[in-house]
């Protein structure tokens, strides 16, 4: 068991590691320096961090167009990220997927998706493997408040509640689809109520409170070890860059400046920074050597990128089909 | 030899690789008790259960998806979709996920699944229960698109559709569940990518696939009695497609017609089309005809129905006017 001094180190270090290696993207996008679309999850960084310290690392997970903070939090690696972010071949998926399709099977992490709401009936399918092999894992299903209104989030937690498979769906409800507010996309605004039409589990938490989420999470978790099925939480968060990165000051045509810094104030990490110092169980120093890691984590993140070669055009078929 | 129907092949099919496998499992709308709405044999239901037979909620894409994620946890799930119509509804996860999702990530995972599903026509279900889609599929790389047309291709294919690690398009015609065939006992799998000569003929080479295979088999008997032999090639695997069995036929006829009961426009006897000009360009004695169903919905009335879907009429029609040029 992990002493509750562990976990908190984890949780901080865990967080900072999202923000920094975004903030990372976000200066390499600016110079160019790597293509295609980059969605961030800035300011969201207590929710996948909570909900995966709540899962076992043989646990799985499903992510989204916003996954790179699931994708550390489920421990993948940074430097092969990066490298996925450059189209390299030492990438996690050796420059097929970029930003919006990383995955690694050795660690549970499912993938990433494109397609809004896409994971949720993948998460279900296997969770339902696991159950039909008899085993006791869970799988984690990290969806938006936008996927909550897709046809198969309906399917997907229909059949999960029906068949009590050992799922989560987890709601990261961050108020924007891209740019229309959640209060412009249902009636309701608590999403988890939802939870009631399928009689499954549920319960919505302050998103931006790592220690709520991951004590919601792990009673998730249990339910769904126990064989009591799967639940939908909904993690009330915020989105601070725009729907993609590059989005500049379109992102006032639909909300405030003053919205964002009203919750730029609920910083996840600046929270939890401060309740570690008033709770005496980190010091600035050793707060300070995290930081100092991590900056060596990304230095490193990024030279491995960057010596990584391209891929080769004559691979370009390699891996479509099982042979 | 036994000779049994299309539908019973299909149930052999998926009794012996489940008996064989314990990872393969069979997921869908009125799978169970009811025993697969056009194939009406609840027997798999009784041998293997609730557990394996997974009647599902009315939620195709749902459905795939579920069969997906539990393909790349390792099970090898056989999704059915009841009508090809409906695959319309699960378009996101056969397309965007099902396909991709190997490719995508670095090719490392295995994703043995098969999705079965009905292909309709000729008995008045109208125009949304009678679709030939198979062209949509063959237009996605990282899905194999298979239509067989006889019982023991049925059997062997099937089974090796499940034994396969890629996403399988499999495509059962309800006009053929009753057709009766040889099969052979024990093992016979069909590997994919071969096409079947099911006639052997020098005038004029005839590619299809699926329930036309019989009507151009007709329509050959009555050409014969015109001195008129026609050679049938069956595809049975759309894709792969057998390249190297057309285009030996062809360097032996020197003419070329494709018979399939999708609609002609943007059809897949387009690509066979369009290959066979590239790659026999110089066996070709005259021009490459495709017959399909007229570009309309499938209409409801008899009389019009028939009138839009090709047969044995209208194929003889088409040799002919090929073998007058």
């Amino acid at each position: 068991m992990e002493s509750d001094l562990e976990l908190k180190r984890k949780l901080y270090r865990t967080m900072l590691l999202i923000r920094r290696f975004e903030e990372k993207l976000i200066e390499l996008k600016a110079q160019l320096a790597i293509p295609g679309l980059l969605h961030l999850y800035i300011g969201e960084e207590a929710v996948a961090t909570g909900v995966c310290a709540a899962i076992r690392q043989d646990d799985y997970i499903t992510s989204t167009h916003r996954g790179h903070g699931h994708c550390i939090a489920k421990g993948g690696d940074p430097s092969r990220m990066m490298a996925e972010l450059y189209g390299r071949s030492a990438g996690y998926c050796h420059g097929r997927g970029g930003s919006m399709h990383i995955a690694d099977f050795n660690l549970g992490i499912l993938g990433a998706n494109g397609i809004v709401s896409a994971g949720m009936p993948i998460a279900g399918g296997a969770a339902l493997s696991i159950k039909m092999r008899g085993m006791d894992q869970v799988v984690v299903c990290f969806f938006g408040d936008g996927g909550a209104n897709q046809g198969v989030f309906h399917e997907s937690l229909n059949m999960s509640a029906l068949w009590k498979l050992p799922v989560i769906y987890v709601c990261e409800n961050n108020q924007y689809a891209i740019s229309v507010a959640q209060s412009r996309s249902a009636s309701i605004q608590d999403l988890y109520l939802r939870k009631d039409a399928y009689g499954m589990h549920g319960c919505k938490v302050d998103g931006n409170d790592v220690m709520a989420v991951y004590e919601a999470a792990q009673e998730a978790v249990d339910l769904a070890r126990r064989g009591e099925g799967p639940s939908l939480l909904e993690c009330k968060t915020y989105r601070w860059r725009g729907h993609y990165e590059g989005e500049g000051d379109r992102m006032y045509t639909y909300r405030t400046k003053r919205e964002m810094e009203e919750w730029n104030k609920k910083c996840p990490i600046e929270r939890f920074r401060r309740k570690l110092l008033r709770e005496g169980l980190l010091g600035k120093e050793e707060l300070a050597n995290i930081e100092l890691d991590i900056q060596g984590e990304i230095e490193h993140a990024l030279q491995f990128a960057e010596d990584s070669p391209f891929p080769d055009t004559k691979d370009v078929f390699a891996g479509l089909y099982v042979q | 030899m036994r000779e049994i129907s299309f539908a019973d092949a299909i149930i052999e099919a998926l009794a012996e690789e489940m008996r064989r496998d314990e990872r393969v499992f069979i997921m869908g709308e009125d799978v169970g008790r009811f025993g697969m709405i056009y194939i009406d044999r609840p027997q798999l239901w009784k041998e293997f259960g609730d557990e394996r037979i997974r009647d599902a909620p009315i939620s195709e894409n749902a459905i795939v998806g579920f069969a997906l994620g539990a393909a790349i946890m390792g099970m090898r799930p056989v999704a059915e979709i009841m009508f090809c119509d409906l695959m319309t509804l699960a378009m996101d996860q056969i397309v965007n996920q099902a396909a991709k999702i190997r490719y995508m990530f670095g090719g490392e995972i295995k994703v043995p699944l098969v999705i079965r599903t009905s292909l309709g026509g000729l008995r008045s279900a109208a125009a949304q229960h009678s679709q030939h889609l198979e062209a949509w599929f063959t237009h996605v790389p990282g899905l194999k698109v298979v239509a067989p047309s006889m019982p023991s291709d049925a059997k062997g294919l099937l089974k090796n559709a499940i034994r396969d690690d890629n996403p399988v398009i499999f495509l059962e015609h309800q006009q053929l569940m009753y057709t009766k065939g040889n099969v052979m006992d024990g093992e016979d799998l069909i590997p994919f990518g071969m096409a079947d000569i099911k006639r052997e003929g020098k005038d004029l080479t005839v590619v299809s696939y699926s329930l036309m295979v019989h009507k151009v088999l007709k329509a050959a008997v009555e050409l014969e009695k015109q001195g008129i032999q026609i050679e049938v090639i069956d595809l049975r695997t759309l894709s792969p497609l057998d390249k190297k069995t057309i285009l030996k036929s062809m360097e032996k006829t020197g003419r070329l017609l494709i018979v399939h009961q999708a609609c002609t426009t943007g059809g897949f006897g387009a690509e066979i089309a369009a290959m066979a000009a590239k790659e026999g360009f110089d066996l070709l004695d005259s021009p490459i005809h495709r017959l399909g169903a007229l570009d309309v919905p499938v209409p409801f009335s008899p009389v019009l129905e028939n009138y839009v879907i090709p047969n044995e009429r209208r194929i003889i029609e088409e040799v002919l006017s090929i073998m007058a040029q």
